[in-house]
């Protein structure tokens, strides 16, 4: 156990410990909810001058996905070889997994399905790369402006003179799903999607899903004599459905804000218990926390993959039993 | 009383409340969970992606808890 190899482990382990409470830190970590903008030099005609940081790192993740793409498609061959032959064993994997799942159906969602978990996991995996919050611009911090009602002039003197300027770093890129406008977009996506696959499948009956007025309608038929007379509870549990299909239509949208804020909350959390590892003990302390991060991002893409599969499925089943 | 006001002590807390009941529940989910792998070992497939989705549900709840206290934390 002592041989000189452990010994040398051991010390350099020891020292990088060590070396995490000696070396001073630069400044001290500043975490913002909200994505950073950064100046660029041409002004764009509906973005303007300055763009979210987010936003770029978006771009990034649609040109690596676009890239790679574009490369595995070239020149073709029957038999697949080199970046064909990666990409076509991911999709065969996720596409096997996903019919593994919701059977038959998988095939006519699998193109959406499949683009939300690439994305996600990419754009995941993308910002634990070095660069991302690491390289960025320096911006003054401006702290709660003094709320300065009276605009007495040496009023408005005291509150600029409470008014700090430290310079803060805001990266450049910074990981897509760490802003709320990314998930919240990719939710709606989902959900709008689940609505349309319904629709197509169910026609105007798609709406029948939600609120279901069939006891109701045979009660009222069975009290003017169209049809056979209903007892009391036809219309009791009529109501009911009526007030659980409201209840339905409540949940599409807290679909929107569990899909968003499960992505949001993980992503985010990851980042700021990065950044805070990062400054507390950078050295060893690091390792784990990358892992878990990576780990993470992989289990976020796959959920958000697989709920919008069910849910998918879900809307297109009430078509199948229907009619 | 008044150092209860401080919003980072709202903060922590609010997270570490928000947390208790969905570690209950996972854990609950989970032991039902090897227990039926135990009894039926090939339905090993089923059974774990079962379990994913309900642990995304469990956890999103306290991921809620956890966005509230970031907002109470960065957002005022």
């Amino acid at each position: 156990m002592l041989s000189k190899r452990n010994i040398i482990i051991l010390f350099v382990a020891v020292a990088a410990v060590a070396a995490n409470f000696i070396i001073p830190k630069p400044f001290d970590p500043v975490i913002v909810l909200h994505a950073e903008y950064i100046p660029i030099p041409v002004r764009l005609p509906l973005l303007g001058d300055h763009i979210p940081n987010t936003v770029i790192a978006t771009w990034v993740t649609m040109a690596v996905l676009i890239l790679v793409s574009v490369l595995a498609t070239r020149n073709m061959g029957l038999v697949p070889s080199g970046l064909q032959n990666v990409v076509e064993m991911v999709i065969e994997r996720l596409l096997g997994f996903f019919e593994g799942m919701a059977g038959e159906r998988a095939r006519q969602f699998f193109p959406l399905v499949a683009t939300f978990f690439l994305f996600i996991i990419v754009s995941n995996w993308m910002g634990l790369l070095p660069g991302y919050g690491s390289i960025g611009v320096w911006e003054e911090h401006h702290a709660e402006e003094v709320q300065a009602v009276e605009t007495v002039a040496h009023e408005a003197e005291k509150a600029e003179e409470h008014h700090e300027e430290e310079k803060v770093l805001a990266p450049i890129l910074r990981s897509a799903a760490t802003d709320l406008n990314t998930t919240v977009a990719l939710a709606i996506c989902s959900v709008v999607a689940a609505q349309a696959f319904g629709f197509r499948a169910a026609g105007f009956g798609y709406l029948t899903r939600f609120i279901k007025f069939g006891r109701l309608f045979s009660f009222v038929k069975g009290l003017i004599g169209r049809g056979p007379r209903q007892g009391l509870e036809t219309l009791l549990m009529g109501v009911g459905d009526v007030i659980i299909g409201v209840l339905e239509i409540f949940d599409e949208f807290t679909k929107i804000l569990s899909f968003s804020f499960r992505l949001f909350g993980n992503i985010f959390a990851g980042e700021v218990l990065l950044i805070v590892i990062a400054f507390l003990m950078p050295l060893l302390a690091s390792l784990p926390f990358m892992a878990l991060e990576l780990f993470v991002g992989f289990m976020q893409a796959f959920i958000f993959a697989v709920l919008s599969l069910s849910f998918f499925g879900l809307a297109v089943a009430h078509g199948e039993h229907e009619h | 009383m008044e150092a209860l006001a401080n919003p980072n002590f709202i903060a922590g807390f609010t997270i570490a409340l928000g947390a208790i009941f969905p570690a209950l529940a996972i854990g609950r989910f989970v032991s039902a969970a090897m227990e039926a792998l135990g009894r039926n070992p090939s339905a090993g497939p089923a059974i774990s992606t079962n379990l994913i989705v309900a642990l995304a549900f469990t956890e999103a709840i306290a991921i809620y808890a956890l966005v509230v206290a970031l907002a109470i934390k960065f957002v005022a």
